[in-house]
Parts: structure tokens; sequence; C-alpha cells
């Protein structure tokens, strides 16, 4: 603004007095507009920010952040759910050196927030030092693996088979734990909870939800009669019902069906409503992708001599995937959200944690206010990050721009 | 051609695996899916003829005249002591009764009650695992028998007893109450005539209001909503006169005000809302051992016995005290029976006190969830209706 340009050179751009003149003061009514917009985003504010600071109460919140973190997971067991946070932190910071921008702002936001947990002052004493001290070994081990993820021979592969170890180590061994173990005794999923139950679905779902999802959408497409009726009856019926009687079917009724020596798990039975319902819709999203590529393709591929298997990995596949990042993200960010319906199997997931929280005793009966908005920002922070890393990807891969 | 006949083919062999797949279904599992009612004898047929295949030669080996069991009679005990744990279905979120503590730690009446039963089973109230279970899942979870017991502020009611499971002991009396401001001076239901009442919509809340205000001549205007809190909510800001629900939760919510002293719970009652715990049909042994321990507790606070004097109490010069904590050289109170220690009651009562310690913890005057007058959770010696079989 304050730099002139005399003369040459292309006019600088208008100040910040005329830049308000012109868009919000150009002529009487839109002045009249403004006045009264911005008195109403004025007194909203101040009513929002008075209520933040002053009317809220906000010890449901901070006088226990381990059960919104974990649940019930045993505070002397603590340590595993530790390490897990620890091993995915690093691998954020991994996933920021390898892949840059996708994970930037994710990996950075991460640090930082962990940093501001493990010194943020609460009059609790459920955070003890200890574990903030842990809290605070994460924002450098981002760091560490940033660095170790720019080295030239740390390619994205690798930090892809770590990323599936680690999820698959988390959820079957770390947290679990194994009868009879001293190192890690068994911890039933029964008092699993928390984001930790949400981020375990929601990740779960959609890992195993999108390749079922891919073969559902290839199935309603081939033509084995047998496959194809059975993705279109499998994607019809399971679109046809809403989540919450999927996972009551998969929750009650499936325990009713299978004899008790057989019994799953109730957040396996969860999650398998999950990625029940995800896949179909994945299958529906990734078949558009498919319906846009020409058939010229395929037949040119065909006139190659490529057999049908390599036509679909190396021809179809890659274009319609990369068709559908949108509208899958998009999915995934409301599987993402979906997850809270599990609180009505009975299982404590944020939203299940937030109404125990609420019960902790008395006086916080009545602060839902307090605690559901916390709870949306958290998943709101989530939502966000995961469309912001489609814009990137999309933006790389040029979906669009063609 | 040929693939149009594949085509047809292959609808008719899917048509032809779905009818097979449907009549199977059908002929193994006749509706189990619909209610419970069709469940329990399902089971129970396949017991029976398990029965006669297993126990009666056991029987005739065994000494002389022993009772022949049905079949299931101690699967549960052995499969807790296999586990090491008792398997709850719980309240997660109910202040007072099924709740956490900021350790995430499970607490409330309906656990300790969890916590006697391992105590007394296995002689470790930690020996649990608390399932969390939503309104919905009480009959399912007893219908299946993914837990042994449900401690979850469950009312008996005679079609829950015949389609869910087996109901073992009274061990709350809740009944539907009124909550008035103070100031109202209003004491009686008479005294309502005309008010504004905040009910939850839907539930059989409404109903019991209904023919309370009914049989009783009165008017009233409800003003309903779908969710409790909700109804608490309209109720402070003064959209009602009086707000009604079951008197615990009337108790919890005042504790929550403001003031709680300037509202009131009026002592009309208007329904019964007997709570109790429940085990699963099929297995007697399991269903005598959670009564037993419920009567223990009840019968240790008669007596005096606290999970402080437990020890003392032992010596007691009454031999009733004695045989109830199992001192060495007292008479059998069935635990030879139920498969349990002598000492069973006694472990439960040190690991969480007789039923009035559990009842003040959480509900007595510092109690640690809200205030509410026993009332008639007293013992029967003092006007309530807590009263246990004697233990002996």
């Amino acid at each position: 603004m304050t730099s002139t340009s005399d003369g040459v050179g292309p006019p600088s751009p208008p100040g910040a007095m005329e830049w308000i003149r012109k868009n919000l003061f150009s002529n009487w009514y839109n002045s009249l507009l403004t006045i009264l917009g911005a008195t109403v985003v004025y007194f909203t504010l101040i009513n929002i920010i008075t209520w933040v600071f002053n009317t809220a109460d906000w010890r449901p919140v901070t006088v226990a952040p381990l059960l919104y973190l974990v649940g019930q997971y045993p505070r002397e067991e603590l340590w595993r759910a530790g390490i897990s946070l620890l091993m995915v932190t690093f691998l954020v910071g991994m996933s920021w050196g390898v892949w840059k921008r996708y994970v930037r702002a994710f990996a950075i936001f991460m640090g930082i927030l962990l940093g501001i947990l493990a010194v943020f002052p609460l009059e609790t004493t459920t955070i003890t030092l200890p574990i903030r001290a842990f809290m605070l070994i994460n924002p450098f081990l981002i760091y560490l693996g940033y660095r170790i993820g720019r080295l030239q021979s740390v390619h994205g592969r690798h930090v892809a088979t770590l990323w599936l170890i680690t999820l698959l180590l988390i959820p079957l061994v770390i947290l679990p734990g194994f009868e009879n173990s001293s190192l890690l005794p068994k911890v039933p999923t029964t008092v699993w909870g928390g984001l930790l139950i949400t981020l375990l679905l929601s990740v779960g779902g959609i890992v195993l939800s999108f390749p079922i999802g891919v073969l559902l959408a290839l199935g309603r497409r081939s033509s084995l009669p047998v496959v194809k009726l059975f993705s279109i009856f499998f994607i019809e019926v399971v679109r046809g019902v809403p989540l919450v009687t999927i996972l009551f079917m998969f929750s009650i009724i499936l325990a009713l069906f299978l004899p008790s020596e057989s019994r799953i798990d109730r957040v396996i039975r969860a999650l398998m409503g999950t990625v029940v319902f995800s896949a179909a819709y994945t299958a529906e999203n990734v078949r558009g992708g498919l319906q846009a590529i020409p058939p010229g393709q395929v037949e040119a591929a065909k006139a190659m001599g490529l057999k049908n298997f390599h036509i679909t990995i190396l021809i179809v596949l890659p274009q319609a995937l990369r068709l559908v990042i949108p509208t899958i993200v998009g999915q995934f960010i409301s599987l993402f959200k979906d997850t809270t319906l599990v609180y009505i199997v009975g299982i404590n997931d944020l939203l299940g944690i937030g109404n125990a929280v609420l019960n902790l005793n008395p006086e916080f009966v009545r602060l839902q206010m307090e605690v559901y908005l916390f709870i949306a920002v958290i998943f709101w922070v989530f939502s966000y990050f995961m469309s912001y890393a489609s814009l990137q990807l999309e933006k790389a891969l040029g979906v669009g721009e063609r | 051609m040929s693939r149009k006949l594949l085509i047809v083919f292959s609808v008719v062999i899917a048509i032809g695996m779905l009818a097979t797949a449907c009549s199977g279904a059908q002929t193994e599992v006749p509706a189990t899916a619909s209610t419970g009612e069709e469940v329990a004898p399902a089971v129970e047929t396949v017991e029976v003829i398990k029965t006669v295949v297993v126990e009666v030669p056991a029987a005739g080996e065994a000494q002389p005249p022993e009772i022949i069991q049905a079949a299931g009679y101690g699967e549960t005990l052995q499969a807790i002591l296999n586990r090491g744990k008792v398997v709850c279905g719980v309240h997660t979120e109910l202040l007072g009764f099924g709740y956490l503590d900021e350790n995430g730690r499970n607490i409330g009446f309906d656990i300790d009650l969890c916590r006697a039963i391992a105590a007394a089973v296995l002689g470790d109230p930690e020996a649990i695992e608390a399932v969390p279970i939503t309104a919905a899942d009480r009959g399912p979870v007893l219908q299946t028998g993914e837990v042994d017991v449900v401690t979850r502020n469950m009312t008996w009611t005679s079609k829950r007893d015949a389609e869910w499971g087996n109901f073992t002991w009274i061990t709350f009396y809740d009944g539907q109450g009124f909550l008035v401001r103070a100031d109202s001076g209003v004491t009686s239901l008479e005294e309502m005539d005309g008010a504004t009442v905040c009910v939850t919509t839907g539930t059989t809340t409404e109903r019991n209001l209904a023919t309370a205000f009914g049989d009783a001549g009165l008017t009233y205007e409800a003003v309903t909503f779908e969710e409790t809190s909700a109804v608490y909510g309209a109720y402070e800001e003064g959209r009602c006169d009086v707000a009604t629900s079951d008197k615990s939760q009337l108790a919890a919510v005042r504790a929550g005000f403001q003031n709680p002293d300037d509202h009131l719970i009026l002592d009309i009652t208007i329904s019964k809302e007997p709570l109790t715990p429940a085990v699963p049909t099929g297995d007697a042994q399991w269903l005598d051992i959670v009564k037993t321990v419920m009567w223990g507790l009840i019968n240790a606070e008669e007596y005096g016995i606290t999970s402080a004097n437990v020890e003392e109490m032992k010596s007691s010069e009454n031999a009733d005290i004695r045989t109830l904590l199992g001192v060495e050289g007292e008479s059998d109170w069935g635990y030879g029976t139920l498969g349990l220690e002598a000492d069973s009651l006694a472990q439960a009562i040190a690991a969480v006190g007789n039923y009035g310690e559990i009842y003040d913890r959480y509900f007595g005057t510092e109690g640690i969830a809200f205030t509410l007058d026993r009332g008639l959770n007293n013992l029967w010696t003092n006007g309530g209706l807590i009263y246990a079989p004697p233990i002996k």
C-alpha cells in the first residue's frame, strides 16, 4: 500500500481506504447495508466472545482431557496409547518430508497443537507431568520425521509401508494386547473410547472400505453376470438403508444370529457396519470415474494385446480414481462424522464420552453447549485438514485441468 | 445366443441360491430376529436335549440322590472363573447409577453392585468388564448372553422378565415424581391443577402423567420435548411450572441447578420403577448367586456389618452374622451348592460395603453424585421396602 510507483510500471494496488470506499460504501444503499451488516456482525461477535470467555463454563472440557482422548483406556496402560501417538506423529513428520505440501499444514498444526496441549494450564490432576513431557516429545518427533523424510534415500513407498505397518500394529497389537501377557496385558475394546475410537473407526472404515468399494465398482461393470448381480444387489441394498439401520443390524441382530461362542467384538461389529456402508457409496463414486474413461482407451489397449487385468490396473483405474478424488474425500469426511452414530450401539466414541462427561458431576449436567461445541471443533479440525489435503492432491494431479 | 442363456441361467441359479438361503435360515433359526419372545424357547429346546445326553450318566456315578440340574446350570460361573472377570452391562452416562469419574473408571450405584458380585465370585471387585450398553441393547445382551449380568438402571416388568432374562432382586425403588419451584408452594397433586408440565414425549413418563392427572380429575398443559436435557432447560427457564421424570433423575438435575434449594421434589410418586439387576435365562445357579449377593448386602445393613467392620464382625456374638460372613465352623448359607467360597459375601461387603453404604456413597447427604432421600429404599425395619430373605 505504501509503495508508490511514479509513472512507470503497473498501477499500484488500491489503498485500504480506497478499497473500503469502492466495495463497501460505493453508494447510499450499499453504505446502509454495510453499516447494518457490521452492526449485526459486531453484536454477534461480542456475544460469542463474552459467552466463550465469560459465560461459558469450560470445566467439562478441561477437567478430564484424557477422557476425550482415550476414553476409559486404563490409565496404567496409557503408555500404549502414548507410543501409538508417537508412532503416528513421527510418520506424519516423515510424510511431510516426503509428500511436502499435502501434509505440511497438518503436520505443523499437529505439532503446534500437541505442544500447546503439553503446556496448557489445566486445573486437573489427571494430566500429570510425565504425560505433559510425553506430549512435548511429539512436536520434536514430527520435526525429526520431517528431516528423515527429506533424505534422498527415503521414498514415498517406504513411508507408505511404514504407515501400513503402524496402522496394523496399533489397533491389532499395541492397544488390545494379549491374554496372559505381562508387557501388553489384554485391554478389552469396551474401555476404548473418545477420539481414539473415533479415529480408529474412521481410519479403519476408510482404509477397509476403499478397496472393497473399488472391487464392487468394477464388479458392477463386470461382464460376469453373477458378479455383476451381486455387486448391484449389495450396492443398492446398502445404499437403500440408513447407516443407523446397518449399525443396529450388525450390533444387535448379528449377535442374536451367531452362537455365543463365536461372538464378534462390539467395536469390530460397528466397524463392519461402517465399512459395508461406506463401501457401497465408494463403489458408486468410483463407478462415476470408471464411466468417464472413454471406451476407446480400453479398445486401444485390447488392440495392443493387454490382458483385461492389466487394462484395469494400468489404464482405467488410475485415471478413474484421479477423477473421483474430490467425491471420495467428501465421502470419507462424511464417514468420519458418521462414526458418531456408533454411540447409539453403546460405543463411547467422542460424542459418547462427551455425554459421559456431562454426567461426571451434577454441575456439568446442563453444560451441553460447551461440550458439544468442543466436540464440534475437534471434528471440524480433522475434516478441514482432510479436505485441505485433497485439494492439494487435486492440484498436484491436475484434476479438472485438462 | 449362448450369452443370453448364460445370463438366464445365472439369474435362475442366483434365485435358487437365495431361496435355499432363505428356507435354510427359516428352518435353522425360527424367527430369531423378530423378538425375544421366540428366542428363549428355541434356546431352551437345545439345552434340554443336551441334559439327557450329558447329565444323566454323571448323576448315576456321583453321590446318591443328586438333583439333576438343567443344562446350562453352572456354566456361567465356570465361564467367569475361566475368564477371571464378571462381564456387566452398564450405563456410562447416568449420574449416580452408572457413570465415569475423571480417570475413566466406572463408578455408580449399579457399578458397585457389579463389583460386589465380582468380589463375591472372584474375590476381586476390580475383576469386572463393564460393557457400556444402550437402552435398546438391554434385551439383546441378555438374550444372547453377551453379558453375565445387566446392572444398568433397568425397571423390572413382567414383559421384560418373560422376554429378556431373569430379574434378580430389586435394588432400588424408583418412581416418577415432580420437580417444582420451592416458592410455588405446591405440595400435592391437587395443587398442580392446570399447571404446565415439562415432559419427554413418547415415553411411559408422558403416559403416567396423563393417567395420574386423569384419575384425579385434574387438568394440565403438557410441554413436550424429545430430549431429556431440553425438559430441564425449559423448566429452568420457567416455561413450565413442573417437570416430571423418575425421582432419581429429578434429584440429579436438581443438584445441578444454580440454587438447588429453590427447587423441591414432591413426595408424590405416580409410577413403579423397581430397578433390578438381571441375568440371562438358563442358568439357575448364576441367578441364585446374583440374588444371594444382593441379599447379603441388604442383610449386612440390617446387621450393621460395614466394609470397615467386616473383620471384627466375624467374631460377633450373633451366630447369624457369623454365618453370613462365612466364619469357619458355622453352617452353610448355600455357598456349597452355589459354588462359592464360605466368605464370599464377606468379600463383597468388604469391597463395596453394605447396601446402605453403597446408597450413601452416591445418594447420601455426602453422596458424590447427588442427595436423594432414601424413602422407599430404606430397610423394611426403617419403613422402607428394602427386604431380603435371611442368609442362613
